[in-house]
C-alpha cells in the first residue's frame, strides 16, 4: 500500500487533518455549534467553485470563504435568536452560488465531485505543505485560546464576569473552526465535513467526561476513521470518503449505544430513587 | 467596613429603568436575601456589582473599591442555563474552568489552582460528585458544584443568583444551611436571591427587597411589612405571619411570592 506515492501523501494528509478535526471538533461539540461547522463547509463550496471559475486554486477560495463565514457567524453573537434559521439560509444560499459558479465553469464534473466529496488520493506535495501550515496555525490558535474557550463554553455568564470577552473568544474560535473545515474538505469534501469534525468528537464525549482525555480520544478516533478509511478504500477500491463516513458513523453509534447501556445499568436507577428536583 | 455601597444608583436595561436612585450599604460578613417579583432587578443588581452593567447614574463601590469587571474578590453563581443540564463534562473540569479561566493559553491547572478547586469542592462536600459528568447529576447536586465554582479563588463576596430554583423544600433548606455555614466560617458577605422569603428566614441577617425600581434593605420585620411592600409593588399588599411563616398577599388575595415562582416555570 505504501509503495505508492499517492498513498503516502493521502496518509500524511489524512493524519494532519484528523488531528486538527479531532481537536477542534471536540470544542465544537462541547459548545453545541456543530450546525455552524456544517454551514461553514457549504460556504466553502461557494468559495472553492468561485475560485476555480477565476482560475485560482480551490483550496484558497475555500479557506478564504470559510474564514469570512466563521468570523461573520461569530460576530452575530451568541444570543441572536433564530440563529439556526439564519445559518441555514446562509448554507443554502452558498450552495446556490456554488451551483451558479459551476454552471459558468462548464468542464467541471470531476472538479465538482472533488470539492463535494473530497479527493484525498489526489493530494500533491504542495497541498500537503499547505495543509500542514494551516494545521499549525489552527492548533496554535487553539492552544492560545483554549483556557478562556473552555471557561466561556461551560459558564458564559461567569466567564464574562471574570473578564473574558465572549464575543472575541467566539469569533476566534469560529475562525479556527473555519480553517479546520477547509482542511477537512480536502479529505472528505464539503458535504461530509461533519464526519471528521463532529463524529469522532461526539463519540469521544459519549465515552469519557474528562476534558483532556476527551480531546485525545477525539483525535485518536479521527485518525482511526481517516487511516482506516484509506486502508479499506485501497483494498476494496470503493471511495475513501464512503469508508471514512462508514467508520465514523459506526464508532459514533457504538459509543452512543455503549453509553446508553452503561447509564441504564448504574447511575440512573439509583439517582431516580432520590427525591430530587 | 462596607462590602457593597450603592449611592443613588440608576440602572436601565434595554431602555427600561430597572433600578432608580437606589442607595444602600451592605456590611462585610452579612447574609442578605435578595427578593422581589420577576423583573424587579435582582439579576441586574448583581450584574451591576460585577461590573457587567454600567449604571446610568450613581456609583457602586465593592469592598471599598470602585466596581471593575473581573474582580477576583467576587464569587458569582449565575442562574442555571438549560444547556448546562446536558453538558457531558466531568464535574471537576467544570468547577476548575473558573480557575484562571480568563488567562490565555492551555488550561493546565497549576498545583495551587488544583488545591484551590479541591478546597472549594471540600467546602460544599462535593469531592465525590466532581467525578461524575454534569449531565448525570440531580438539580441539588449540580447546585452544589455551582456554589463550589463560585468559591474558587477565595472570594470575599458571594453573589448567588436563584440557587433554590427547581429544588424541592428539603434540598432548598440544605443549600441555604450550607451557604450560611460556609459564609460564617469564611466570613463572607453573601447576596442570595430567591423567589420566596420563608426558606431563608433562619439564615438571613437582612433582606433586600426590590420592586417598582425601588429597593428596601433591613431586617425581615422592618422590610416584609404591608406598607413597605405596598410601596415597592405599587399596589396594596398585605403581609400575613402564620406559624413562623410569612405570606405576602395582594389585596385580591393572591399569594404573590408563590405566583411569581410558578410563572417562572
Amino acid at each position: 500500500m505504501f509503495a505508492y506515492d499517492f498513498m503516502i501523501n493521502a496518509f500524511a494528509a489524512g493524519g494532519i487533518v484528523a488531528v486538527v478535526a479531532g481537536a477542534i471538533g471536540f470544542f465544537l461539540v462541547l459548545r453545541g455549534q456543530t450546525f455552524a461547522g456544517h454551514a461553514l463547509s457549504h460556504v466553502g463550496f461557494a468559495g472553492a467553485t468561485g475560485a476555480v471559475l477565476l482560475g485560482l486554486p480551490p483550496l484558497a477560495g475555500l479557506a478564504g470563504f470559510t474564514l469570512l463565514g466563521g468570523i461573520g457567524i461569530g460576530l452575530f453573537g451568541e444570543r441572536l435568536s433564530g440563529r439556526d434559521v439564519a445559518i441555514g439560509m446562509v448554507l443554502s444560499l452558498s450552495l446556490g452560488f456554488g451551483l451558479l459558479f459551476l454552471h459558468f465553469y462548464t468542464s467541471s464534473a470531476t472538479q465538482a465531485t472533488a470539492v463535494l466529496f473530497g479527493n484525498v488520493l489526489g493530494v500533491g506535495t504542495e497541498t500537503l505543505w499547505i495543509l500542514l501550515g494551516l494545521a499549525v496555525l489552527c492548533l496554535g490558535t487553539l492552544a492560545v485560546i483554549a483556557r478562556p474557550l473552555v471557561f466561556a463554553s461551560l459558564q458564559p455568564e461567569l466567564a464574562e464576569a471574570k473578564g473574558v470577552s465572549l464575543r472575541l473568544i467566539g469569533v476566534l474560535f469560529l475562525a479556527v473552526v473555519a480553517m479546520a473545515v477547509a482542511e477537512s474538505s480536502q479529505i472528505v469534501g464539503v458535504l461530509l465535513v461533519f464526519t471528521l469534525l463532529v463524529g469522532p468528537a461526539a463519540a469521544a464525549q459519549c465515552i469519557t467526561s474528562r476534558l483532556w482525555l476527551g480531546v485525545a480520544l477525539s483525535v485518536l478516533l479521527a485518525l482511526l476513521d481517516a487511516w482506516g478509511g484509506l486502508t479499506l478504500a485501497f483494498y476494496t477500491d470503493w471511495p475513501t470518503s464512503f469508508w471514512i463516513t462508514a467508520l465514523s458513523g459506526l464508532v459514533y453509534f457504538a459509543a452512543l449505544f455503549a453509553r446508553e447501556v452503561r447509564e441504564g445499568r448504574d447511575g440512573r436507577a439509583s439517582r431516580v430513587a432520590q427525591p430530587m428536583r | 467596613m462596607t462590602a457593597i455601597a450603592c449611592d443613588r444608583v440608576t440602572v436601565a436595561m434595554g431602555g427600561r429603568t430597572v433600578l432608580s436612585n437606589v442607595s444602600l450599604a451592605i456590611e462585610r460578613g452579612e447574609f442578605v436575601g435578595v427578593l422581589g417579583p420577576n423583573g424587579s432587578g435582582k439579576t441586574t443588581l448583581m450584574r451591576a456589582i460585577l461590573g457587567l452593567v454600567r449604571p446610568r447614574a450613581g456609583t457602586i463601590r465593592v469592598l471599598d473599591a470602585a466596581v471593575r469587571r473581573g474582580s477576583p474578590a467576587i464569587g458569582y453563581m449565575p442562574q442555571v442555563r438549560p444547556a448546562l443540564l446536558h453538558a457531558r463534562i466531568r464535574g471537576w473540569d467544570f468547577v476548575a474552568s473558573v480557575a484562571g479561566g480568563h488567562r490565555w493559553g492551555l488550561p493546565w491547572r497549576s498545583p495551587a489552582e488544583r488545591k484551590d478547586v479541591e478546597r472549594a469542592l471540600h467546602l460544599v462536600g462535593a469531592q465525590d460528585l466532581a467525578r461524575h459528568s454534569i449531565a448525570e447529576l440531580s438539580g441539588g447536586e449540580r447546585q452544589r458544584l455551582l456554589i463550589a465554582q463560585a468559591l474558587v479563588g477565595e472570594p470575599k463576596l458571594l453573589l448567588l443568583d436563584e440557587p433554590l430554583i427547581s429544588l424541592d423544600p428539603h434540598h432548598q433548606q440544605a443549600v441555604i444551611d450550607m451557604v450560611r455555614d460556609i459564609g460564617r466560617e469564611l466570613r463572607l458577605t453573601v447576596l442570595f436571591s430567591a423567589h420566596e422569603i420563608n426558606p431563608l428566614l433562619g439564615a438571613l441577617d437582612r433582606v433586600l427587597y426590590l420592586g417598582g425600581t425601588h429597593a428596601a434593605l433591613g431586617r425581615v420585620d422592618e422590610v416584609i411589612t404591608g406598607p413597605v411592600l405596598s410601596r415597592l409593588y405599587g399596589s396594596d399588599i398585605e403581609v400575613i405571619r402564620l406559624h413562623g411563616r410569612i405570606f405576602v398577599m395582594s389585596s385580591s388575595g393572591h399569594d404573590l411570592e408563590h405566583d411569581a415562582h410558578q410563572h417562572e416555570h
